[in-house]
């Protein structure tokens, strides 16, 4: 960098023009205009809450149900974040999450006990998401065609793994691990917050993390800037695939059993928490953070639901609303930005 | 040059201006079309024929000047308005949706309906009527469009034209895609339209072309008409002596001692080809030196550079680095060689544009602002400081978004992205398009500086005086081959510019 520098600047006879203001600025630590208002969202949510059972939603139980009831959907958004950014969409999560749930649990998995269960059901999550992403980066599939066949293929799998019949957990050592708590809190909330944390951390401190940036914001960029764009893209639905596997462990932990109808519709639920969290669907933005907030709300609007005994109809017609108040809100805040 | 309008005229244009942000496009053009010729266009890339052609058809509107149309003063204010007119517009890349049949495309937006039905038969027979006229009538109306070969979409496309009842067709270098034998077909076609009184407005880089069907010829340069109706057997050194000796705004800085390292040998390209692109293409490159590449669009320029780089893999021949081959059609292996691109589309090939400066010029040496895979921010952001500041980018903010920034701040990002890689070969693919003047004289100083520094420079540009004035040799490509390699002080740009454009007599 140093020695053959070309051009030692050359002095230039124009004045420095002084920055403009009001440049805008690259995501970081800022306070975010989308993010303060997505998060305004969810304490108007838990006021709402609060006010319809003042005695119930706020308690230490209420919390901790809705957290682990969270805790899966919103470790499979993580994964659904990442590909999202990359560009992609993966519609295959739920089906993965069943296919991880029931291979772990059937009874010759079971017999080798609580690690291979574990092992087995990231290994099988990995898997699946590898060859998601080995299709859409070597086969050249559109990643909704790729995923989609997953998302059937995978379930059918599932259904002939167990037989169409619910696994139950006899494994002790399983239940009372996730099931158990550390310092108070649930593992499974645990688990939750370092998935965050690490998908944070790797998303936007690690050159895994800017690539997937660079290749969902421009891959033919990424690709003349000398990304192995294919090997990257292969990864990431990896990285989406192991995602579901933990969340398998989950599901598993919190249900004690595995069966083929686990993860139903947790790829709506994940692609409408990463929208609402900010995320571009045409890729190259988006935040974890945001996906957080979104995760949350569903949550609390679920919790709402359900504490004032209201059916589950409404409960869906109060999502679809969410979702586009959501990204229309955002949408406008967007366009104030840019002019 | 603007005499009172010829009361005979078709279309009579006069002192046509067209401005864009930091470019005069058109600076008075005039233009007079009798009814039933062949008008040729004639000028260099830039001179104004894209923008004339899009005044004509509607889809620009001067600032300035007088248009008659069939001695009337007329106003073409859309694309619907200059087709009500009469004026229809074969453009390059052809305008056809290729899911619709042939028939639904050469009535797009012109449906015979009655009551929102449309009528299928009496379109389909109009179809039918419309291509028998040009002499084609076996194509089936009812055939997909995208099923069709160019020629066969060319043909489609000229019948939409008739359809809207044209009285005078442009067409944008119609030939290019053409075969020879569908070549002479297209010539009948217009010599039979002509007869029936229809004018065409033909551009054209190939002058046997010209002296082939025109009837005369027209050459701007420059935004400007510098000759009107000049016979089509005008010679062609006069031709094109009219287009050279372009006003070029920008004075190039003329480097008192070459920097040229003949000891050096960085780049060596042997045999390189690629089917249907460019053929045996070999070359050599030192450090310090600056070769330009000369050529038409199409010539096959883009596509070479984009092969040295292992962007695309070539069918045959040898890519040589400091005396290494390269492994063939891997972007990693080039830019770990040393090699860089800056691509002809700043924005679809080489920005991130919602991404800041800093993760623009980091993007191709991630590793090395890295460790164990955590990017470490604040070296990224000193080094893309530095690195904006030397290639004096004002402001100098690595934070700011890609997108907000100018064209020419936008290209030296992308030179940037390469700089902090101390890459020692530097491809550069039309890096002034879209730069205003100013900017542009910034860049050379720039690419001179870079070689000055021992970076082996290439340059495609489609602007003859810019590969003369910046490079120290020039390479002249014509259809995939190339013609001719000497010193830049050798050339003048009538000669590269004869050489460029004369090819296509070989073909016929």
């Amino acid at each position: 960098m140093t020695a053959s520098s070309p051009g030692t600047a050359e002095t230039v006879d124009q004045p420095v023009q002084p920055p403009p203001a009001n440049v805008p600025k690259v995501r970081g630590f800022r306070p975010d205009l989308r993010l303060s208002i997505l998060f305004g969202v969810l304490v108007v949510l838990c006021v709402i809450g609060y006010v319809t059972g003042p005695d119930t939603f706020l308690s230490e139980s209420n919390i901790s149900t809705m957290l682990r009831l969270a805790a899966a959907i919103g470790v499979v958004s993580v994964g659904m974040t990442f590909v999202i950014i990359s560009g992609g969409i993966d519609l295959s999560v739920g089906s993965m999450v069943a296919l991880a749930s029931v291979w772990m649990t059937t009874l010759a998995t079971q017999s080798y006990g609580p690690f291979v269960m574990v092992v087995c059901a990231l290994a099988v999550g990995l898997g699946a998401g590898l060859i998601n992403g080995l299709l859409i980066a070597y086969g050249k599939l559109v990643p909704f065609i790729a995923t989609l066949a997953m998302y059937a293929s995978a379930r059918g799998l599932a259904e002939r793994l167990s037989g169409r019949r619910t696994q139950v957990v006899n494994q002790q050592g399983y239940l009372d691990f996730f099931r158990g708590a550390f310092l108070g809190i649930p593992v499974l909330i645990w688990m939750l917050a370092v998935v965050y944390v690490v998908g944070w951390v790797v998303l936007n401190r690690t050159t895994f993390g800017r690539r997937t940036f660079a290749v969902g914001g421009n891959a033919e960029a990424a690709r003349l800037a000398g990304i192995n764009v294919k090997r990257h893209t292969a990864m990431v639905y990896a990285v989406a695939g192991l995602c579901c596997g933990i969340a398998a462990l989950m599901v598993v932990a919190r249900t004690t059993s595995g069966a083929s109808t686990n993860g139903l519709y947790y790829e709506l639920d994940a692609i409408a928490a990463v929208v609402i969290g900010g995320t571009l669907l045409t890729g190259g933005r988006g935040t974890l953070i945001g996906t957080l907030i979104g995760v949350l709300i569903f949550t609390v609007v679920n919790s709402i639901f359900t504490q004032n005994n209201l059916e589950t109809d409404v409960q869906n017609i109060a999502k679809g609303v969410i979702i586009v108040a959501a990204v229309l809100l955002q949408y406008g805040t967007n366009r104030t930005r840019k002019t | 040059m603007s005499e009172s309008p010829n009361p005979e005229s078709l279309l009579t244009m006069t002192g046509i201006v067209k401005a864009f942000p930091g470019v005069r496009a058109l600076d008075g053009v005039d233009l007079d079309v009798l009814p039933g010729e062949v008008h040729c266009l004639l000028g260099q890339n830039g001179a104004g024929k894209s923008t004339l052609i899009k005044v004509l058809s509607g889809a620009h509107q001067p600032d300035d000047g007088v248009i008659t149309w069939r001695g009337e003063p007329a106003t073409l204010g859309s694309p619907v308005a200059a087709l009500r007119l009469g004026i229809a517009t074969m453009y390059q890349e052809l305008d056809l949706v290729p899911g619709l049949s042939v028939a639904e495309n050469i009535f797009l937006g012109n449906e015979p309906a009655s009551f929102g039905f449309t009528k299928r038969l009496a379109m389909r027979g109009a179809a039918r009527d419309l291509l028998r006229r040009l002499g084609h009538p076996e194509i089936p109306p009812g055939r997909e469009v995208g099923l069709l070969s160019s020629a066969g979409q060319q043909l489609v496309s000229m019948a939409r034209a008739l359809a809207h009842d044209a009285r005078l067709i442009v067409m944008d270098e119609p030939t290019a895609a053409l075969a020879a034998d569908e070549v002479d077909n297209l010539f009948r076609i217009v010599a039979e339209l002509t007869a029936e009184g229809v004018a065409v407005v033909y551009i054209s880089h190939r002058l046997d072309e010209i002296r082939r069907i025109g009837h005369r010829v027209t050459v701007l340069k420059d935004g400007r008409t510098v000759a009107a109706g000049l016979p089509a057997n005008t010679p062609t050194s006069e031709l094109v002596n009219l287009m050279s000796g372009r006003m070029v705004e920008t004075v190039f800085p003329r480097r008192d001692v070459s920097t040229v390292d003949e000891s050096r040998e960085v780049l060596r390209v042997e045999g390189l080809t690629r089917e249907g692109e460019f053929a045996d293409i070999g070359f050599t490159l030192h450090a310090g030196e600056i070769v330009g590449i000369a050529g038409l669009v199409g010539a096959g320029r883009s596509e070479l550079l984009e092969t040295v780089f292992g962007a695309r893999k070539a069918d045959a021949g040898t890519v040589m680095v400091n005396g290494k081959p390269l492994r063939p059609g891997s972007v990693p292996a080039a830019v770990a060689a040393g090699i860089g691109l800056a691509p002809e589309e700043r924005k679809s090939q080489g920005l991130l544009l919602d991404q800041s400066v800093a993760d623009n010029v980091t993007l191709a040496s991630l590793p090395a602002f890295s460790r164990a895979g955590f990017t470490e921010r604040g070296k990224e952001l000193r080094t893309a400081r530095a690195t904006l500041e030397r290639l004096d980018l004002r402001p100098a903010d690595p934070r700011r978004i890609a997108r907000t920034l100018s064209g020419g701040n936008q290209q030296k990002a992308v030179v940037a992205r390469w700089l902090v890689r101390d890459c020692s070969v530097l491809l550069l693919d039309e890096p002034t398009r879209g730069v205003d003047v100013g900017a542009r004289a910034e860049l050379y100083r720039l690419i001179h500086q870079l070689a000055a520094a021992g970076v082996a420079v290439l340059l495609v540009s489609s602007e003859v005086p810019e590969v003369l004035g910046l490079a120290d040799r020039v390479l002249v490509m014509r259809e995939g081959r190339l013609l001719t390699e000497a010193p830049a002080a050798e050339l003048t740009e009538a000669a590269v510019l004869d050489l460029v454009m004369e090819g296509s007599e070989v073909m016929t």
